[in-house]
């Protein structure tokens, strides 16, 4: 095969998968018993598509499978089929089997799944049910379309027998090529030597059909070859060598006794020959592809991103007006002499330079924001799931998802929604009994809230459920010992509790929720982004989970510091104010733990020079300056030499070459090319020790 | 990215190798060239707090942060103060998957050798205790004694440098040294 199939095969897979989500979110739309029938086109298109694509990649169980999904919907769609509440659960079932199968085919895994043969099964009885009389009807259907697979449901089966016979035979082929191969663009030694890859190749090449001299047209190929292949390859694989070129060539199969010697003149039609020839070539561009398969999930790992072309053109005048800024600099640049006027139209030049600059800095960062609705899609379906699964009816609404987030941000925070809404669904939502003694509505709603605060995207998750009962949760922490018998908590401080690790008040551990990992991952997780979760619960109303997260985790607003002779860089976000703060205001809690008096607060202070181990000029708290920042929602104090500028930072990894090291997030490189290292806030602040002595005071 | 890792490549046995070496307190060293980056000179470095000793910082590699390994000190070897032809060798370190760019400060680079893989004698065993794989072995070049560093396991393990063991292996070096030397 001259062309490398694996290349195309990391889009097959983003393609279908995306093709599932479209078939999730619009299988969740119909209404049965009259679904629209726009919305079963589109969901049959996104099947449709999975399926030929698997065929050309030889993807079998999954064509194969989403052929009977297509042989329904095809049903349903030309209403010959009333869609039901059933159809849509398989159909449903059948989405997560097929996510299932791509992932085991991206890992180069194989996958077995007894729900699989169920699913068949019940499509398969459905589809007899009605579908005796359509038949016919329905064959004809589908061999109009352009599909690039026609598999029939007991093709798997037959590939499994045949494969397990081939082992370590001998084949047969004559190869006939077709007159036009070689105009084509197929060379047989390129085919040959990838034969001559899976086993012993013997290729001979008997002197027939060949054209009187005077005829002879050199470019076209009359050639007729015999080759013989020992190999443990199934036949699929020998197949799909020719894959290309079998609709214009003549290649019959045969399989010889092993280790024969190639007989000349053998009549391939003698011994019940398996031919492939143009009309069957379709159900051989299905066939399995286990070796390809495999090496493709080595090549899968790179992750790659859809940008809308607007963006990109975007990107195309940017630079393009930056090259001209360019040129005319260079123009200034040549001059012998800098009169005024040139400096002049340098400095505007610069000012122009920066501009642009700032333009295609913030345009490439465009690139990789992503609408969030790529992370609200799955929850309809999740909803609906772990709502039938508890019994209880909710609604789910999404709002402001068109708000852009940058893609690893998005990656990163599913998860940790995905379990916010489980908890809702599972601990707020009441069931409809309980509701509507309680006078509300019988069905639940959860909203999903996305939007733009400064710097930052906000996402709500708030149901109108039972809130938080804060008894029950002093009651549990006194029972787990993360309260005092005695101690007594504000309500907020309470529902602060939830975050605790190991704390969890549902009385039965369920699949859903109730292990106690929950909500101190969750806030771990959200704060390794850089962000913050925050709750508020009103009992009987409901609760709301407020997620704030930077918007990128490429860029930072920084405030440059100076300790000793170091720079430091500290995000700007999380600073409230710097302050030089008199001796008086400063008491010593020990030799190493100081507090400072702000106004009406009392701070610790963590000497960023010490924890460092850097020199510093200011050793005490009265000489230098007390920086207060942002810990968690709690103030904390640093001691620093002196602030420097304020300025945008590209984030650099120091992971990447180095290793990670405590009390620093990362690096970046300020404009004289030196490198300053990012402080980060939660690391300085376990490296002092604070944080135990604050456990222990809560 | 190019794979080289001359202590794996059992095919490489009669091809020879080119190898990149330096010296560091009057003995030379060499590194397997083809995991060389580049040589520049020494320039001043921003301090990563608590590193170990010999980890002098990081630089700014045309927009890579690569950190600066001071080779003398991690050797246990007296260190030299920094001049202008102190020299900095960029080096790929090849870890299980990806690679770390790293730099390391040598005395001078003196030149490159071909050496075959029969050439090189392995490390001397100084027991169990010390972990000798960051040595890929000794050759001789015109009567002198060159130490082939095995550089992925020298740099790779960087991460978790276990001081007590290589200051007591690096005692021991010396004393084998002549020994090695009259092989």
């Amino acid at each position: 095969m001259d062309i490398d199939l694996s290349q195309f095969t990391q889009v097959f897979f983003e393609e279908s998968l995306e093709g599932l989500e479209v078939m999730e979110s619009e299988l969740l739309k119909l209404t049965v018993p009259q679904p629209d029938p726009e919305t079963i086109n589109t969901i049959f298109r996104a099947a449709h598509s999975i399926k030929g694509g698997s065929a050309t990649f030889g993807f079998n169980q999954v064509a194969g499978f989403t052929h009977l999904l297509e042989t329904l919907l095809d049903e349903i769609r030309d209403g010959r089929r009333e869609m039901t509440a059933n159809h849509q659960d398989m159909l449903l079932l059948s989405v997560d089997l097929l996510r299932n199968m791509l992932q085991a085919l991206m890992a180069g895994q194989s996958f077995e799944s007894p729900q699989q043969q169920e699913l068949e099964n019940r499509f398969n009885q459905e589809l007899s049910e009605v579908a005796g009389v359509e038949e016919a009807p329905d064959n004809a259907s589908q061999s109009n379309e352009k599909s690039a697979a026609k598999v029939s449901e007991t093709k798997d089966s037959e590939t499994k027998e045949s494969e397990t016979k081939e082992t370590g035979l001998s084949w047969q082929i004559d190869f006939h090529a077709g007159a036009d191969i070689l105009r084509c663009g197929n060379d047989p030694i390129l085919m040959f030597n990838e034969l001559a890859e899976l086993g012993e190749l013997k290729v001979s090449l008997p002197a027939q059909e060949l054209p009187e001299f005077e005829d002879l047209d050199p470019e076209s190929c009359r050639l007729y070859w015999q080759l013989q292949l020992d190999t443990e390859a199934p036949l699929e694989r020998i197949k799909e060598v020719f894959e290309w070129v079998e609709d214009d060539c003549e290649i019959h199969y045969q399989q010889l006794p092993a280790k024969t010697q190639l007989v000349e003149g053998v009549s391939p039609q003698e011994q019940a020959p398996i031919s492939t020839s143009a009309p069957d070539s379709q159900g051989a561009a299905t066939t399995a592809k286990v070796e390809s398969g495999k090496a493709v999930a080595k090549t899968a790992e790179t992750s790659s991103i859809r940008v809308s072309t607007d963006k990109i053109d975007m990107l195309i005048n940017m630079v393009g007006e930056l090259v001209i800024t360019q040129a005319m600099l260079g123009q200034i640049g040549q001059q012998e002499h800098i009169d005024d006027n040139a400096l002049l139209s340098l400095q505007q030049g610069l000012e122009q330079l920066a501009n642009h600059t700032r333009d295609l800095q913030e345009s490439v960062m465009q690139i990789r924001m992503l609408p969030i609705s790529f992370a609200f899609n799955r929850f309809p379906r999740l909803v609906r799931d772990i709502g039938q699964q508890l019994g209880k009816k909710v609604e789910l609404i999404l709002k402001g998802e068109e708000t852009e987030l940058d893609k690893t941000v998005m990656e990163k925070i599913v998860d940790p929604m995905v379990h916010l809404v489980r908890n809702s669904l599972d601990h707020g939502i009441e069931s409809p009994a309980v509701r509507s003694a309680k006078g509300k509505p019988e069905t639940g709603r959860i909203t999903l809230n996305a939007f733009h605060q400064g710097g930052n995207i906000v996402i709500e998750i708030t149901d109108d459920g039972a809130g938080l009962d804060t008894g029950r949760i002093l009651a549990k922490a006194r029972d787990k010992g993360l309260v005092g018998a005695e101690e007594e908590l504000s309500t907020e401080a309470i529902q602060q509790l939830i975050f605790k690790p190991g704390f969890s008040t549902a009385d039965s551990v369920s699949d859903l929720s109730g292990r106690g990992v929950g909500m101190d991952v969750v806030r771990r997780n959200i704060q390794a982004l850089s962000g913050s979760v925050e709750l508020a619960s009103t009992p009987g109303k409901g609760s709301r989970f407020t997620i704030r997260l930077p918007l990128t985790l490429a860029i930072l607003d920084g405030q440059l510091v100076r300790v000793g002779e170091h720079t430091y860089v500290v995000p700007l976000v999380s600073i409230y104010e710097s302050l030089q703060v008199e001796s008086s205001k400063v008491n010593k809690l020990s030799e190493e733990h100081e507090v400072i008096r702000l106004r009406d607060e009392y701070l610790p202070v963590i000497r960023v020079y010490q924890e460092f181990n850097h020199l510093a000029q200011a050793k005490e708290v009265k000489e230098g300056l007390v920086m207060v920042v942002d810990n968690n929602n709690q103030k904390v104090g640093l001691l620093v030499d002196e602030l420097l500028a304020q300025q945008q930072v590209v984030i650099k990894s120091l992971e990447d070459n180095y290793a990670k090291v405590p009390g620093v997030s990362g690096a970046t490189i300020l404009g004289d090319g030196r490198v300053a290292l990012i402080v980060d806030i939660p690391g300085l602040v376990t490296m002092s020790g604070l944080n135990q002595t604050q456990e222990h005071a809560a | 990215m190019t794979e080289s890792n001359p202590a794996t490549s059992a095919a490489a046995k009669d091809q020879s190798q080119q190898y990149l070496t330096f010296m560091m307190a009057d003995e030379e060293y060499g590194v397997d060239i083809l995991s060389v980056q580049e040589i520049r000179g020494w320039e001043a470095t921003t301090v990563i707090p608590n590193a170990p000793p010999h980890v002098k910082g990081v630089i700014n590699l045309r927009g890579t942060i690569v950190p600066i390994i001071d080779l003398r000190q991690r050797f246990g070897i007296k260190t030299l103060a920094y001049g202008p032809t102190t020299v900095v060798i960029v080096l790929k370190v090849h870890l299980d998957k990806q690679y770390k760019v790293m730099g390391i400060v040598v005395d001078a680079v003196s030149d490159v050798f071909s050496i075959t893989q029969s050439e090189i004698r392995s490390a001397p065993d100084f027991g169990q205790d010390t972990d000798m794989r960051f040595i890929h072995g000794l050759t001789c070049v015109a009567d002198k004694m060159v130490i082939l560093l095995n550089i992925n396991m020298l740099l790779g393990n960087e991460v978790l440098p276990d001081a007590s063991q290589l200051s007591s292996l690096l005692q021991q070096l010396d004393l084998e040294q002549p020994q090695a030397a009259n092989l």
